[in-house]
Order: structure tokens, then C-alpha cells, then sequence
């Protein structure tokens, strides 16, 4: 190939040679903490490859508060997730479909956690508890926590696939014999379904990685992310990377599932009867004004 | 309750009112609906006919008045308790179900046993004729089949009333003819009443036992087809079915009425009294064009004369405009069946007259409501050439 083709090949090609770049540049990370889960390192740290062993893998769970630690994560995380995607779409109904004072505001105030820095909001969180009291810190402020800031992108995600809903439909459903709890659990519900998985998933994944608003409210509590942290300071055992990696493969499948049920969502929502020009249809063409 | 004596109506609406805040949608309508009847609310769109829809299918609730079904009084009934089936605009159809499991959504919330939810059903695809879709969901079914399966998952429940909003009015032009003969047809089998909202005048004369003509709010005339065309009862129903051809007059005499014009013209002024304005109606395929070289109409007969602005080759006819003078403008039709006369016509400029047998001339009071929707004024020429084309398309 000439100097000239290969410019040209490049030329053509920029936008999906950057596109790779960018691509690549996310997933170096993780494939070198893939990659490192395999190392079978001399000291302490796991930083420089020595040899390739299978050994963490087949002992991944041999950690005694790794294991804690990760437990206390699932658990916190499933339930943070629960509760957040209840209140959450009940929240984006009400948004959506009630006219009541204070809904502007509501609207409005529902992305505040998702802006405010979460050094701010975790210690802001840490004074309220110790204000009132009443809570030892421990995995009930967490759980408080982390519901608190996964409510907001439930909201985010549930209102937005309850704007695009075709009110007719629950209109069709109560003409057709339906009650109000009939329309919502036959219609409403199947049909929003996809989105509030969607905020389900988002909620889980906020949770399950959260370090910083945690890190002010755990108490004596340890969840995995601030396992990690802990564990930095005097070596960071290749289970972790093992089990990072078990945790990354999971989230890739419940994404991958998620994005096929919104496909597939859409793809039977989506198709409306194809509208025609009104009444004039019949007219014909350059059939001029009669002046 | 004064209607013992005769039938209950199907559909009764007792000066029934509906405000959205300071809008009146529907202003102190009356309509009496019989069993069986297909009757269609026809009017532009804001006349109000939907929301006199959706207000006896329980969307809307009155502001004022009464509505009944069968006798029994609905207002303030919610939809899934009122004995009426709706079949939308947008079809409506659940995405999530299959065609099948669409058509069984209303008879499941009845509690009807599965084995004849099942038989019912069947019959009701293989009448729309959709058997072999019963598996398919509607995304994968055509505008037209989806029409079909909006129908048969209201016809199913054999509801007293059937509601149709514009049901066709997303199809094209030779879908919505055909299904206009399955509609009426299926209507005739079932024997169910259909209350039919459309904005098109040839689909409600098509279709219709009768029609309510409506415009802001109100009921201008209720009648049967050829009545509404025939003999309009004000300017907006003369406008707005048809081509109006309107001019002014005042009631002379018992039986006549003089033209602004100046021609005086005998003709039944029932319901007028002397003095009253009114406007005097003729069709345009009604007219006859006479020019000083053909003078063929005999002296008798009704006649005015204009100069013609325009003449539009139309296919099937051509459309001749002639100005009357004072604002007041003819639309002639011309069936184009013999070339050679074709070639005869007046073009622009020529001064013809009009000559029209005195049977179908009509009066028509002033619409109460505002303006008729085709005046004669020249901003609306293109939209009566319009209208002219779709009454001739059938």
C-alpha cells in the first residue's frame, strides 16, 4: 500500500479509529485487573507480574471478611435496591400522572442527590444521623443512605418511560371492564416494566460500588468497596481482583439482559398505525386555488 | 319519564354540558338514539363531537345534564361499569398480549367461564377475518388489521353502544373505503348501536342512518344523509356537506323570496315568516351554465347571472366558478361526459347565467353558531375545490 492509500484508509476511517481508542482507553482497567487475578505474586502487593496461577480463582471465597464484606454488600445492595424502586416508581406516577402542590418542586428537588457531591452528602448525612441520635451507625444508615440516593435515578428512569406511555391504552383497558388496580397491574405495569428494570439495575450498581457516602456512615460495618480501601493500605489480596471480576461479569449480563427487554419493549411499542394526510387525501395534485 | 309509551332510546343525552375550565367543549346538547341505529357525529375538529364521545363511554363526566343508556342513567358512572365498548382513534391495542389475548381482555374481567372466552373470541377474528392472526402480536399486523382487531375486541363484549372514534381516519384512502363497507356491513349483523365520530362528510353520508351535523359545541341538524344534503337547515350544514352555493335572500311572500341580486323566486319558505334573512341553497351539480348562445332553459325557471372566474378540469367533471357580484360566489359542476360540449363551456371572463329547476333550491337560516366553515369569500375557494373532490371520489 502507498503512503497516499494508507492516509486515505485513514481518513476513512477516523471516527471508528477513535471510536476504539476510546473504547480501549475504558477497558484497560479491567483487563488488567482481569489479568492480575490470575498473577501469583511474591509479597504482599499484587502490582508487578510474576507468574500465572489458577489458584485464586479456584479460592476465591477463602477470605473469612472478604467474604463478610461482600455479603454485607449483596445484602445492602438487594435491599437498597427493593426499596428504592418501589418508592421510586410510585414517585415517577405521581409525578407523572397528578397534578398536586408542590409537583414543580418535586420535579425539580428529585435531582438534587444526583448533583450534590457525595463527600457533602455523605458527611451532611453522617451530622444528621449523629443529631438525631436514634441511629447507631451501622448497616441501618447504610441501608438509609443508599436508598436515599438511588430514589433519584429510579425517578430519572421510571418518568421518563412514563411520558412516552400512550394514555389510551389505560384508557381501552377501563373500557373494556378493567377497575383502576385491574389497568395498572394488566396494563400500566408489564408496559413500564422494562424502564423500571432498567432503574432497578442502576440502583444495584450505584449501591454495590458505593465508597464515599458509605465510608461516613458504615460505623463498624464493612462493605466490599470499603474492604478494598482498608485492605490498600497493606496489600490488596488477588481475591479481590477475582472476585471484582465475578461481580463485573454479573453486572455485564443482568446490562446485557436489561437492554434486550428494552429492545424488545420498544420494539412492540413502538409501531403505531401509519398516519395518513387527513381529509384533503383525495385531492389531486396541483389542483390550483380557483381564482 | 315521559318515553314509556314508545321504546327507550339506546342513547340519551338531556342537555348535557361540558366546560374545561372557560372553554365550553359541548353546550346543552339533546340527542335521543335509537336501538340498532348507526348515527354519526359529524363536525370539524373543536365542534365538541369527541367529547360527547368520550363523555358516553365515561372518559368525561358532564358538567350538566343527563345521560342514559337503555333507560338507565351514566353520568357520574366510571367506564369499566357502563355497558358501551370503544374502539379508538389510535387503536389502542395492548402491545404486550397477543391478538388474541387483546380480543379476550374484556371478556376475562367479566369472570366468563374460559371455554366460551375461547369460542368467543374465535368467532369474533374469524368475523373481522383475523383467525390466522389469533398468535401474533398487533406490532407485526398491518394499520388496516389493527383496525379489525380494535373492532373485534369491542364487538366481543356485545356492549349496548358501540363507540367509534374516527376509527379509519389513520388509513389511506382505499383501506378506509373498504373497510367502510365491512363497517357498515358488521354493523347490520350485529345490531348494535354505533355511535360514529368522523370529520369526514363523505364517510358519515356513506355510512350513516343519521347524522348529527356539530360546531362549537352544539348540534346544528340532526337528519338522515340526503336530508343533511339535501335540505341543510343552516349555513354551516350547507358548508360544511358538500359545496355550499349560497345566496343571500329575504323572505318576500308566503311562498317566495327575493334574491339580494334582485331575481324574486317562488319556493317553500316553511318556517320562515316575511322579512326574515336567509340564504338560498342549490348544489353545485345542481346548477346549469347558460350562455348567450344556448339559451335553452326555459323562461320559468329560476336564473342569475355572474361572470366566470375560473373552470377547473376535475377528471370526472370540471368545476366552473361564476361571481355574482357582492361578494356572493356560484360553484357549477359540470359532469364531463361528452367532450365536444366540454369544449363548449365558458372559460374566464364569460358573462353566463345560472338556471336551476325550483325543486332544488332550499333555504337555510344563518348558522346560529358562526360562520359556515366553505363562505362564499375567495379565501376559502381552494377549500371548497377540496371538499368538491372527495364528495366526487365515491
Amino acid at each position: 500500500m502507498s503512503g497516499g492509500g494508507t492516509w486515505r484508509w485513514l481518513r476513512e476511517h477516523a471516527v471508528q479509529i477513535v471510536a476504539v481508542l476510546v473504547v480501549l482507553y475504558m477497558l484497560i482497567p479491567i483487563a488488567v485487573i482481569f489479568g492480575f487475578s490470575f498473577n501469583d505474586p511474591a509479597g504482599r502487593y499484587n502490582f508487578t507480574w510474576v507468574g500465572f496461577t489458577l489458584e485464586h480463582w479456584s479460592n476465591a471465597f477463602g477470605i473469612p471478611e472478604l467474604n463478610e464484606a461482600l455479603v454485607t454488600s449483596l445484602k445492602l445492595a438487594v435491599l437498597a435496591t427493593l426499596i428504592s424502586t418501589v418508592i421510586g416508581t410510585l414517585m415517577a406516577l405521581a409525578l407523572v400522572r397528578y397534578d398536586f402542590f408542590g409537583r414543580r418542586a418535586a420535579n425539580f428537588l428529585i435531582v438534587i442527590p444526583m448533583a450534590t457531591p457525595e463527600v457533602v452528602m455523605g458527611s451532611a448525612l453522617l451530622s444528621f444521623f449523629l443529631l438525631i441520635g436514634s441511629f447507631s451507625l451501622g448497616f441501618q444508615t447504610l441501608l438509609i443512605a443508599h436508598v436515599m440516593f438511588c430514589i433519584s435515578f429510579v425517578v430519572v428512569v421510571v418518568r421518563s418511560r412514563l411520558i412516552g406511555f400512550d394514555r389510551n391504552l389505560e384508557e381501552a383497558a377501563k373500557d373494556l371492564g378493567a377497575n383502576s388496580f385491574e389497568t395498572f397491574r394488566l396494563v400500566t405495569l408489564p408496559l413500564i416494566m422494562p424502564g423500571i428494570f432498567g432503574a432497578a439495575m442502576l440502583a444495584f450498581a450505584l449501591s454495590i460500588d458505593d465508597f464515599v457516602i458509605s465510608n461516613f456512615n458504615s460505623g463498624t460495618t464493612v462493605t466490599f468497596p470499603l474492604y478494598i480501601f482498608g485492605a490498600a493500605q497493606r496489600g490488596i489480596p488477588v481475591e479481590v481482583n477475582v472476585i471484582a471480576m465475578i461481580l463485573f461479569f454479573f453486572t455485564c449480563a443482568t446490562m446485557g439482559f436489561a437492554t434486550w427487554q428494552q429492545r424488545r419493549a420498544e420494539k412492540l411499542t413502538s409501531v403505531r398505525p401509519e398516519q395518513e394526510g387527513g381529509v384533503g387525501a383525495g385531492v389531486p395534485a396541483g389542483a390550483p386555488a380557483a381564482t | 319519564m315521559d318515553d314509556h309509551h314508545g321504546e327507550t332510546p339506546s342513547v340519551e343525552l338531556r342537555s348535557v354540558t361540558k366546560r374545561f375550565g372557560d372553554f365550553v367543549a359541548v353546550n346543552d346538547l339533546s340527542l335521543e338514539l335509537e336501538r340498532g341505529e348507526f348515527f354519526t357525529l359529524l363536525g370539524p375538529s373543536g365542534c365538541g363531537k369527541t367529547t360527547t364521545l368520550r363523555m358516553i363511554a365515561g372518559f368525561e363526566q358532564p358538567t350538566e345534564g343527563h345521560i342514559r343508556i337503555e333507560g338507565e342513567e351514566v353520568a357520574g358512572m366510571p367506564p369499566h361499569k357502563r355497558p358501551t365498548n370503544t374502539v379508538f382513534q389510535s387503536y389502542a391495542l395492548f402491545p404486550h398480549l397477543s391478538v388474541e389475548a387483546n380480543v379476550a381482555f374484556g371478556l376475562k374481567r367479566k369472570k366468563i367461564a374460559k371455554d366460551e372466552i375461547a369460542e368467543r373470541v374465535k368467532a369474533e377474528l374469524e368475523r373481522v377475518g383475523l383467525a390466522a392472526e389469533a398468535n401474533r402480536r398487533p406490532s407485526q399486523l398491518s394499520g388496516g388489521m389493527q383496525q379489525r382487531v380494535a373492532l373485534a375486541r369491542a364487538l366481543v363484549n356485545l356492549p349496548k353502544v358501540l363507540l367509534l372514534d374516527e376509527p379509519l381516519g389513520a388509513l389511506d384512502l382505499k383501506l378506509r373505503k373498504e373497510l367502510q363497507v365491512e363497517l357498515k356491513r358488521i354493523q347490520r349483523d350485529v345490531g348494535i348501536t354505533f355511535v360514529y365520530v368522523t370529520h369526514d362528510q363523505e364517510e358519515a353520508l356513506t355510512m350513516s342512518d343519521r347524522i348529527a351535523v356539530m360546531n362549537r359545541g352544539r348540534v346544528e341538524q340532526i337528519a338522515a344523509p340526503e336530508q343533511v344534503y339535501d335540505r341543510p337547515a343552516t349555513t354551516f350544514v350547507a358548508g360544511f356537506i358538500g359545496v355550499s352555493n349560497l345566496m343571500p335572500a329575504t323572505v318576500t311572500g308566503g311562498q317566495e323570496v327575493k334574491l339580494d341580486e334582485g331575481t324574486t323566486i317562488s319556493t317553500s319558505t316553511d318556517g320562515f315568516s316575511q322579512g326574515d334573512r336567509c340564504h338560498a341553497v342549490v348544489r353545485p351539480e345542481k346548477l346549469r351554465v347558460e350562455t348567450d348562445g344556448n339559451g335553452n332553459g326555459s323562461a320559468e325557471l329560476p336564473r342569475v347571472e355572474g361572470t366566470v372566474t375560473s373552470s377547473l378540469y376535475l377528471g370526472t367533471a370540471t368545476q366552473i366558478a361564476v361571481d355574482l357580484g357582492e361578494g356572493v360566489r356560484m360553484t357549477v359542476l359540470v359532469p364531463n361526459a361528452d367532450e365536444a360540449e366540454r369544449q363548449r363551456l365558458p372559460g374566464g371572463g364569460a358573462r353566463v347565467a345560472l338556471s336551476w329547476e325550483p325543486e332544488h333550491m332550499h333555504l337555510v337560516r344563518e348558522s346560529p353558531n358562526g360562520a359556515p366553515a366553505g363562505s362564499t369569500d375567495g379565501a376559502s375557494a381552494e377549500d371548497q375545490s377540496q371538499k368538491l373532490e372527495t364528495s366526487q371520489g365515491g
